[in-house]
């Protein structure tokens, strides 16, 4: 983009295009060139182009799959009923007793990530030598590399007995443990996009605050967290896309049962683990249950999607700021 | 914050307010850098409590017929051998998919595309595509790969599935690194009558290949581990078997037969055991996160390594 200052293109009319002027076989020569260069420039635009076609292969399936699905379950159903039992007999399709456990889970994984979150943010960028920033960054850069199926184990075989300790009634697949743990795994996510909030910060105003008498911590909460608070905004928001749309730990540690329920204590499935429940099944292609997964997929889509622009929205605004 | 009685600071009992005031302060201060270590502290113990379950349950599986011996029935005798050549597999068709086209999306955005509505529309795209989740490009690929394109559950489809995925990652790397490249390098060439490619491939890709390195490196890293995909697209089955060689067809120098063929991965695997309700299948299920959280880790590791060793030695 930047390089559009250089003036690579040679006026119309000149060099190539008038080879009476040139030595003989100059002008085959650079028309080749200029093949050349026009085909990998191609190239490269179709490569830049495969994300356009995956996110139209993407809604187009999903939508695809539903619409079919809508054909038998109305609208109206899906968003109203409190029942999920699409492989019964008695078949219900209310999207509602998947939503509280994507909710529920979604929930006790904020109120872990965000508080932990922003204090190792506004830590790491206000108050910790560099020393400490140097070790602390990749070391909550690689906790956030770990599979989700890692944290998955971690859940159900730790965390739920360690919670089963103290609460010995809470039955062995829970939102609560797959809820923590979630949030848990965000923290590196959510820190890290508010560390570069705070950092995006001009020196300048911190100079001014510590100028005024002001302490570290004060300069910290009353002068950079205001600046930054639309970057940090965003980073909760995409945290809660991200806590939305994460499917192993609640597979493993939440249960598989559709539960129309918002206590963390209940076990319950999520949107996500639905998803991995009828995948683990044999269901025919082309089955109702089959396009279920598709409905479900697309209402999670939307809702990420809603999440991720205003996030992106967000993050847009605290870099313009200044 | 400001005292009542600054007027009267003149007063000795306005000084020693203020002292108060400022120790007051600095102790809150003091309060929140304990509060954050506190905080580092918290991911520490979580990490040792993951990585020390893993450690006891797991280490006693962990033994050189555990790499050699197909999944059984029987947790004992059971083995990784089909997961790791099955994940070893599919990140060769996902790197061989997704370096190139990452890497090429990224110089198209960088040094060619024209500020106009087709070049908004593909970074809007990127910027989403990061942000939807792993299990909605299983969807993807269940519908598109698995049964559009009649792939099956296969290495193929599998791979592609994950290439798509971690494409953005290499994407916004490649963008980052070629952006760190001063304009003064361009023009330099294009001084000494360099065309566009030269310029790319003589300067651009050489000097920002640390930053597109570790880019792939996260987004290989993220992909051994992603298993709601693969899950997706209906991969969970008992894989007793290794996929054919490529050297297996006499007629042919490399068969592409393993492509299609079925597999298990790392991840795929050690959910298969958790889910069993038996204990002993726990401890491989440890033993097979182990090794897949040290395959994450040291990927991990070297993207950082590399990243931070070519900042240091790059001045421009």
């Amino acid at each position: 983009m930047m390089s559009s200052i250089l003036p690579l293109k040679h006026p119309p009319g000149t060099l190539a295009e008038t080879p009476g002027a040139l030595p003989q076989g100059w002008s085959a020569a650079r028309l080749r060139r200029r093949l050349a260069e026009r085909a990998i420039e191609t190239l490269l635009m179709l490569a830049a182009l495969v994300s356009v076609f995956t996110t139209a292969a993407i809604v187009a399936i999903l939508v695809w799959e539903s619409v079919v699905f809508f054909r038998t379950v109305p609208l109206l159903d899906f968003l109203t009923d409190t029942q999920w039992t699409p492989l019964f007999d008695d078949a219900h399709f209310g999207i509602i007793a998947l939503l509280s456990g994507t909710l529920t889970t979604t929930i006790v994984a904020l109120l872990v990530a965000v508080p932990l979150g922003t204090i190792l943010a506004i830590y790491l960028s206000e108050f910790a030598p560099f020393r400490v920033r140097e070790v602390a960054k990749p070391f909550l850069e690689l906790l956030g590399g770990i599979p989700t199926i890692v944290y998955g184990y971690f859940a159900l075989l730790f965390v739920t007995p360690v919670l089963q300790k103290i609460y010995p009634e809470l039955p062995g697949f829970n939102m609560l443990s797959a809820g923590l743990v979630m949030g848990i795994m965000i923290i590196p996510y959510v820190s890290s996009l508010s560390e570069d909030a705070m950092r995006a910060v001009p020196m300048h105003m911190r100079e001014a605050s510590y100028a005024m008498g002001a302490t570290r911590l004060q300069t910290a909460v009353f002068v950079v967290t205001p600046a930054a608070l639309s970057g940090l905004a965003s980073s909760y928001i995409l945290g809660i896309s991200r806590a939305v749309g994460e499917t192993m730990v609640v597979a493993i540690a939440a249960g598989m049962q559709p539960n129309f329920s918002f206590n963390p204590t209940e076990p319950a499935a999520t949107i996500t683990a639905y998803i991995v429940q009828v995948a683990l099944g044999d269901l025919p292609h082309g089955s109702i249950g089959y396009q279920t997964i598709f409905a479900a997929g697309l209402t999670l889509l939307l809702i990420t999607l809603v999440f991720n622009i205003l996030g992106h929205f967000l993050r847009k605004r605290f870099r313009e700021a200044y | 914050m400001i005292p009542k009685s600054i007027g009267a600071s003149s007063s000795e009992s306005g000084v020693a307010e203020m002292r108060r005031l400022i120790a007051r302060h600095k102790t809150w201060d003091w309060l929140f850098g304990l509060l954050g270590t506190l905080a580092l502290l918290f991911a520490t113990l979580v990490f040792a409590a993951l990585f020390g379950q893993m450690l006891i349950n797991g280490t006693p599986q962990l033994s050189w017929e555990f790499f050699t011996s197909f999944p059984s029935r029987r947790a004992a005798s059971a083995g990784i051998l089909s997961a790791w050549v099955g994940t070893i597999l599919v990140m060769l068709v996902t790197a061989v998919v997704a370096v190139p086209l990452g890497i090429g999306a990224g110089i198209y955005l960088e040094e060619y595309a024209r500020k106009n509505l087709l070049t908004d529309i593909i970074e809007i795209n990127v910027t989403n595509l990061a942000g939807v989740p792993s299990i909605i490009y299983g969807l993807l690929a269940l519908g598109l790969f698995v049964y559009q394109f009649g792939l099956g559950q296969s290495i193929a489809a599998a791979g592609l599935t994950l290439a798509l995925l971690i494409l953005p990652v290499v994407i916004v790397a490649t963008r980052e690194a070629i952006r760190t490249i001063p304009q003064n390098i361009r023009e330099g060439a294009y001084a000494c009558g360099s065309s566009k490619w030269q310029v790319v491939s003589h300067h651009i890709i050489p000097y920002s290949l640390p930053g597109i390195m570790t880019g792939v490196i996260i987004g290989l890293a993220r992909a051994i581990g992603e298993t709601a995909p693969i899950i997706t697209i209906g991969a969970l089955t008992f894989i007793a078997f290794l996929p054919p060689s490529p050297f297996s067809n006499p007629e042919q120098l490399i068969s592409f037969e393993w492509l299609l063929a079925p597999f298990t991965v790392m991840p795929i695997q050690m959910f298969n055991w958790i889910s069993r309700p038996e204990e002993a299948f726990q401890a491989n299920a440890a033993a097979a996160g182990l090794v897949l959280l040290l395959m994450t880790l040291s990927m991990n590791a070297l993207a950082i390594w590399i990243r931070y060793h070519f900042r240091k030695k790059i001045k421009w």
